[in-house]
């Protein structure tokens, strides 16, 4: 610490170069904040803590297809089944086909399942009452500015009504939030009653998307899974139960292996970094040699004078990449903030800042090794003669 | 107060030469090749011909000369910008692969019906009745026996481990009716033969066979307690590569969806007919549909990813180009610097600015360009027709290749072209400005 002068003004012997320098480091980590975000948004959506005691039972073809709700009583009746609902898709638009967000037609006991969206009772209660009802979540809400009392119209793209309409309208009776930040995206969804929603459509009246269950005890959820598929095995319905983490994790994977685009971007980009800044280090120690033989002529050893060299190539990527970091916080928030919450972009918060660091740190050292290298086996007298 | 003068006379320049900067990449960015070969010819000419010219490019001849003594600092430049455009390059050559994988799909002259208000095959449900209707529109082109050329298809979906990572993702499973063949012309069997009509047969298409496991010629498949047969498989050379295809009633049959399809699609008699065709069916009392032509239901189902993946690759290109402009500067300064003598040596024997700038900046444009070219060739290297998969408005896997074509190539390089015009600039404008007694006296 007591050389950080030193380092600090051997910086910034030359300012123009430095200052490139180091805006080149920014913009680098200042995209590695952007992409770790998005990554961290999809890694989020696919791993959520919460959830590894519910199983979801779809079609074992796909879950496009719908299951008998005959199964219902079954499943119920299974050891280990703590409770079970279901759902189904309803896929309504709102206005315009960009305006996209989930909707489902829920069972009555929808909530109990998922006791981290915050419904208060007495709006639980109004929901349950309201047969054209239907909740959304907070940051859905916020977005189209609708308050409690409106009606939402939705345009039905699969499930016309029997009279053969597309029109579909409901009364927003009640607005959930989600507590974890992790899982804020699981906001912009809207609920409605599936018992309103099996009576108007016009066709696959009384089967049900899918059916999730939460098990009494975590550590049967495997068992209870195979129990549940074992009811249809051989049928013309067969089930494939997962546990809800396994089952998001599957479908995120469906749009692709993200971490592989932004790894194998960053890994071009970093490649460059390094050969820049490890340019530049060697510019600054070349430029120093005398120097560096004076600090060794007045006592340095030389392990200090791999060290000084080493801090200041640490010291540049470190100041470059936090103020990067800093600066793709503040875009991601502003994003957050202009695109609503279904941006798959997490906060720049501890992990990718952790992660950040450890990069800077790395690639400091990775940069400043030659240079630090050639400064330590620098002897005195060649270098003071400028041979 | 000279002081005074002289920074406001330098903020002045400096304004001056970000207009100019600014201006030139516009230029550049917007000019097609013909214009720049012929900037560049002109460049020749001028060399070539005039006094200037001719010293502009003995100074220029110098610096190149120098550049295998500075080859760290000019990889700086040459690598940089290659790691912009190989990224860029990739971005846009994969919006291109998508974008050309759902419309080589789409044509004039086929249309494709679905229920009204439900925008994708998969979400749609049409009975037979309506489907038949449909079929029998005056604007339908029938074959020789009199049979309008009509498919009722359906489209379902099965999830079928993938290669790559063992999960389950979702193929598309479409039902086709017996004219699928003369609606689509460019379907050829690449292997095997088709499915018989009212067999429990599937052939399968190219990149679906590439992306799932379990999928190849001879293999089953266990759908709802039946066993259906890869009999074939097909290239199509668009979308319908992801999917596998069998007869519509057995497909039916299988889902239970009785004699429903998703739509119907149908050959015109020609592309000014879809109008009449549209306005036909809408204004029968009997049909609740939606009419397209296929190429505006393709074109509508890329649009929104190939926007975004064009948006991701112009700003990840944008940031990562703004660290290259800085190492170039690094570099280009570094250059100039270490030249400072010889440039002095230059004006004081009666050299005019000029021929500097211009050697300076056409060595940074050269190393750029270097740069541009490196990164292209990496990606198309790595990248030209590399397969990837990605979720599709059927909430099925669409089957893609990275299309690393010219007009993507070349974006690439003009973007290669635009990051030395800065790194260059400011660099050749100090040379330019350098006091000669000052530059005599540096060792």
């Amino acid at each position: 610490m007591k050389y950080l002068q030193l380092v600090w003004s051997a910086m910034f012997r030359r300012k123009t170069r430095t200052i490139f320098t180091l805006l080149s480091v920014l913009a680098a980590f200042l995209l590695f904040g952007l992409l770790d975000s998005v990554r961290s948004a999809f890694a989020n959506a696919a791993g959520s803590v919460a959830g590894v005691d519910r199983l979801v039972t779809v079609s074992k073809i796909s879950f496009t297809l719908s299951l008998p709700k005959s199964l219902l009583p079954r499943i119920q009746a299974l050891p280990g089944v703590a409770t079970v609902t279901y759902a189904n898709w309803f896929g309504g638009i709102y206005q315009d086909p960009k305006n996209f967000f989930a909707n489902e037609a829920v069972a009555d006991n929808f909530f109990d399942v998922f006791p981290e969206w915050q419904l208060s009772a007495a709006e639980r209660t109004r929901f349950h009452e309201t047969r054209t009802g239907a909740v959304v979540g907070a940051s859905l809400a916020k977005k189209f500015n609708w308050k409690l009392g409106d009606k939402i119209p939705l345009q039905a793209t699969i499930f016309p009504q029997k009279s053969g309409a597309n029109d579909w309208t409901f009364d927003l009776v009640g607005i959930f939030r989600v507590s974890n930040p992790k899982q804020q995206s699981q906001e912009s969804v809207l609920f409605f009653n599936w018992d309103y929603f099996d009576e108007a459509r016009a066709f696959g009246n009384g089967n049900v998307g899918w059916y999730l269950t939460r098990v009494a005890d975590r550590n049967q959820a495997q068992q209870v899974a195979q129990a549940i598929d074992a009811l249809s095995t051989n049928s013309d319905h067969e089930t494939k139960t997962q546990t809800e983490q396994a089952f998001n994790a599957e479908f995120v994977s469906q749009y692709g292996d993200i971490g592989l685009i932004v790894g194998a971007i960053m890994g071009a980009v970093f490649f460059t970094l390094i050969l820049l800044t490890g340019n530049t280090m060697a510019q600054a120690v070349r430029e120093r040699i005398p120097e560096l033989a004076v600090l060794k002529t007045i006592g340095f050893s030389n392990q200090s004078v791999l060290g000084l060299v080493l801090a200041e190539s640490v010291l540049l990527i470190v100041l470059g990449g936090a103020i990067g970091l800093l600066l793709a916080g503040v875009v991601v928030d502003a994003v957050r903030a202009a695109v609503g919450e279904a941006v798959p972009m997490a906060r720049v918060g501890a992990s990718i800042w952790l992660r950040g660091l450890g990069l800077m740190v790395l690639i400091g050292l990775i940069v400043g090794a030659l240079p630090a290298r050639r400064g330590m086996r620098l002897r005195i007298v060649d270098a003071l003669a400028g041979r | 107060m000279a002081a005074t003068h002289s920074r406001l006379r330098s903020a002045g320049s400096l304004i001056g030469s970000l207009i100019v900067a600014a201006a030139s990449i516009g230029v550049l960015v917007l000019a097609p090749w013909w214009l720049l070969l012929a900037g560049l010819l002109l460049l020749a000419v001028w060399m070539a011909a005039t006094r200037i010219g001719r010293q502009a490019w003995s100074v220029s001849e110098v610096g190149m000369a120098t550049i295998p003594q500075r080859l760290g600092a000019a990889s700086v430049v040459v690598v940089g910008i290659a790691g912009v455009v190989a990224v860029l390059v990739a971005l846009l050559a994969m919006a291109a692969g998508f974008e050309a994988a759902l419309q080589q799909g789409g044509s004039d002259d086929t249309a494709i019906v679905l229920r009204a208000g439900s925008q994708t095959e998969i979400n749609s449900v049409l009975d037979h009745d309506s489907a038949v209707l449909v079929a029998q529109a005056p604007q339908v082109l029938r074959d020789a026996q009199g049979q309008p050329i009509a498919s009722p298809e359906l489209v379902l979906v099965a999830a079928l481990p993938k290669k790559s990572n063992g999960q389950d993702a979702n193929v598309e499973i479409r039902g086709v009716g017996e004219h699928a063949w003369s609606l689509r012309p460019g379907v050829r069997i690449i292997d095997g033969r088709k499915f018989g009509p009212g067999l429990r047969e599937m052939i399968v298409g190219k990149g679906a066979r590439a992306q799932f496991a379990g999928v190849d010629l001879g293999s089953t498949l266990s759908l709802n307690g039946q066993t259906w047969t890869i009999v074939g498989a097909f290239d199509s050379q668009d979308a319908h590569n992801s999917e596998l295809w069998a007869d519509t009633d057995v497909v039916a049959a299988t889902y239970r969806r009785g004699s429903s399809t998703a739509g119907v699609t149908v050959k015109l008699t020609g592309a000014d007919a879809f109008d009449a065709f549209k306005a036909g069916l809408a204004s029968d009392p009997r049909l609740r549909v939606d009419a397209k032509t296929t190429r505006s239901y393709y074109t509508d189902q890329s649009a929104a990813l190939s926007k975004l993946i064009r948006i991701l690759g112009v700003t990840i290109a944008t940031i990562m180009a703004i660290g290259a402009v800085f190492g170039a500067l690094n570099t280009m300064y570094a250059a100039v610097a270490t030249r400072s003598r010889e440039i002095a040596t230059l004006r004081a024997i009666g050299f005019r600015a000029l021929p500097v700038i211009v050697s300076v900046m056409l060595e940074t444009m050269l190393l750029a360009l270097a740069g541009g070219l490196l990164g292209a060739a990496v990606t198309w290297l790595l990248f030209n027709h590399y397969t990837v998969s990605t979720l599709g408005a059927n909430f099925t896997q669409v089957v893609f290749a990275f299309q690393v074509s010219a007009p993507v190539l070349w974006s690439g390089i003009k973007w290669a072209l635009a990051i030395g015009l800065i790194g260059g600039l400011f660099p050749a404008l100090r040379a330019a400005r350098l006091q000669i007694t000052a530059g005599l006296r540096e060792l």
